[in-house]
């Protein structure tokens, strides 16, 4: 086995997406294996590998981490994208805890009954437009800096990144009135690591379809 | 003004509860503003107070802090509840992420309708004996140490001992199967911080009445 983290999720994106986001744009490569039945869960539960019964599960450092936040916060301690102190940290946490409240909605819409898809669309276009895209355009306005914290490169500065090509994948237009989020997403977008990462062939997973909805609910039993 | 932390939120435990006992188990003392009504949070959006429109916010050393897991991040850093080194927070923050997934399906039930609370009662009291108490259990037994991590109090133990008290609220022999769990509730809550934040006329909030339901119903247009 190598030295590399290994991920255990299903082939899709989900909770697992922003793990790989962060270990790609940290340089890191990592080994995966994908849940492909109930059957392959329930073992992995009986096998005492996930202290809270659920995945995602990352191997790494000798640890099996679970809890997507944890295993996000040890990513970002260990490859220097955490900030540089406890004020700098404050600011990360804070904007990527935003970030993700935005990007629940995206992970759970997919879910969501047809009946109710088209209002609960336009509530993620609204609450991107008028809650947190409104945040980051005025931070990143404010300092005139690349990155959102300490102009340096951090976590906060992949997981706006990622949210706002989730968004842009349902709300195509929805970066129109964000100037600054527009050069940050070409900024980002062209650094070396994230450059592969956003390329064919590379670990990140296709938006859901209704194929990953049908693997989620059978081996999660929803 | 002191330079104590100033909280915002309602008179109610919420999202503010876990900050509270924290902030009190670090002995640290602070004040609290209460939402009473709806204008009291329109006037706090107005002012620019809230980076995404929500409290929990905490005014700390210069910064108007929100989203919850942040504020608690800092505090738990600020105050050397956050372990030693980066694994020792993995593990921190594995564990209070669990607590968090059981306290917050007890958060919302008073706003649930009578029939569907009755079901995520039972869910809650399934949850904590099946899924997540033997977790702590186990980790008090397999090294045999007061705490949860590094033979040191954390901010894993605090939010423990809150989710446990919380879970008994509904269920008072839920510790029934877990004895080191007893133990372990029994010693901290003699720990000096966490006594005097378990007395009457601290700033520990109560469990919600159908009255405080109701106005936090209209406070956020619930």
């Amino acid at each position: 086995m190598s030295g590399k983290p290994r991920l255990t999720y299903i082939n899709g994106r989900g909770r697992m997406e922003t793990i790989r986001w962060l270990l790609a744009a940290a340089g890191v490569e990592f080994e995966e294996i994908f849940l492909q039945s109930r059957e392959q869960l329930l073992k992995l539960i009986k096998d005492g590998s996930l202290l809270f019964q659920q995945v995602p599960l990352v191997e790494i450092d000798g640890m099996k981490l679970v809890q997507t936040r944890a295993i996000l916060s040890y990513i970002a301690g260990k490859y220097n994208l955490y900030g540089k102190d406890l004020k700098e940290r404050a600011l990360i946490d804070m904007y990527v805890e935003g970030v993700s409240d935005l990007m629940q909605l995206i992970f759970m819409f997919p879910f969501t009954p047809p009946e109710a898809k088209e209002k609960n669309l336009a509530s993620i276009a609204e609450k991107a437009t008028e809650r947190y895209f409104p945040v980051f355009e005025k931070v990143l306005k404010q300092h005139g800096q690349d990155f959102l914290v300490g102009n340096r490169f951090s976590w906060a500065d992949v997981q706006l990144l990622e949210a706002i090509l989730a968004v842009e994948e349902k709300v195509p237009s929805v970066l129109s009135g964000f100037p600054q989020l527009q050069a940050f997403k070409t900024k980002m977008s062209n650094m070396p690591t994230i450059k592969k990462f956003l390329q064919p062939g590379s670990p990140r997973k296709p938006p859901p379809d209704e194929r990953y909805v049908a693997t989620v609910m059978e081996i999660f039993k929803l | 003004m002191a330079g104590n932390p100033k909280l915002h939120y309602t008179r109610g435990r919420g999202k503010m509860e876990s900050i509270r006992w924290l902030l009190a188990a670090a002995g640290v003392e602070f004040e609290e503003e209460f939402i009473e009504k709806k204008e009291d949070l329109e006037k706090l959006r107005n002012d620019g107070s809230l980076l995404f429109q929500q409290v929990p916010m905490v005014e700390i050393d210069g910064m108007k802090m929100v989203q919850s897991r942040a504020i608690l991040c800092y505090i738990a850093a600020k105050y050397n509840l956050y372990g030693k080194d980066l694994k020792e927070r993995a593990w921190i923050d594995m564990y209070v992420e669990g607590t968090t997934d059981l306290m917050a399906m007890i958060m919302v039930l008073p706003f649930q309708a009578a029939d569907v609370k009755e079901k995520n009662i039972a869910l809650v009291i399934e949850r904590a004996t099946n899924r997540y108490f033997p977790v702590y259990e186990k980790a008090l037994k397999d090294h045999g140490q007061d705490y949860l991590v590094g033979n040191k109090l954390s901010w894993a133990d605090i939010h423990l001992l809150e989710a446990i008290l919380m879970t008994e609220e509904l269920k008072s022999d839920i510790l029934s199967a877990f004895p080191l769990l007893q133990a372990f509730k029994g010693r901290m809550s003699s720990v000096p911080t966490i006594k005097k934040f378990l007395q009457p006329g601290s700033q520990r909030k109560p469990p919600s009445d159908e009255k405080s339901i109701a106005n936090v119903r209209k406070i956020f247009n619930m």
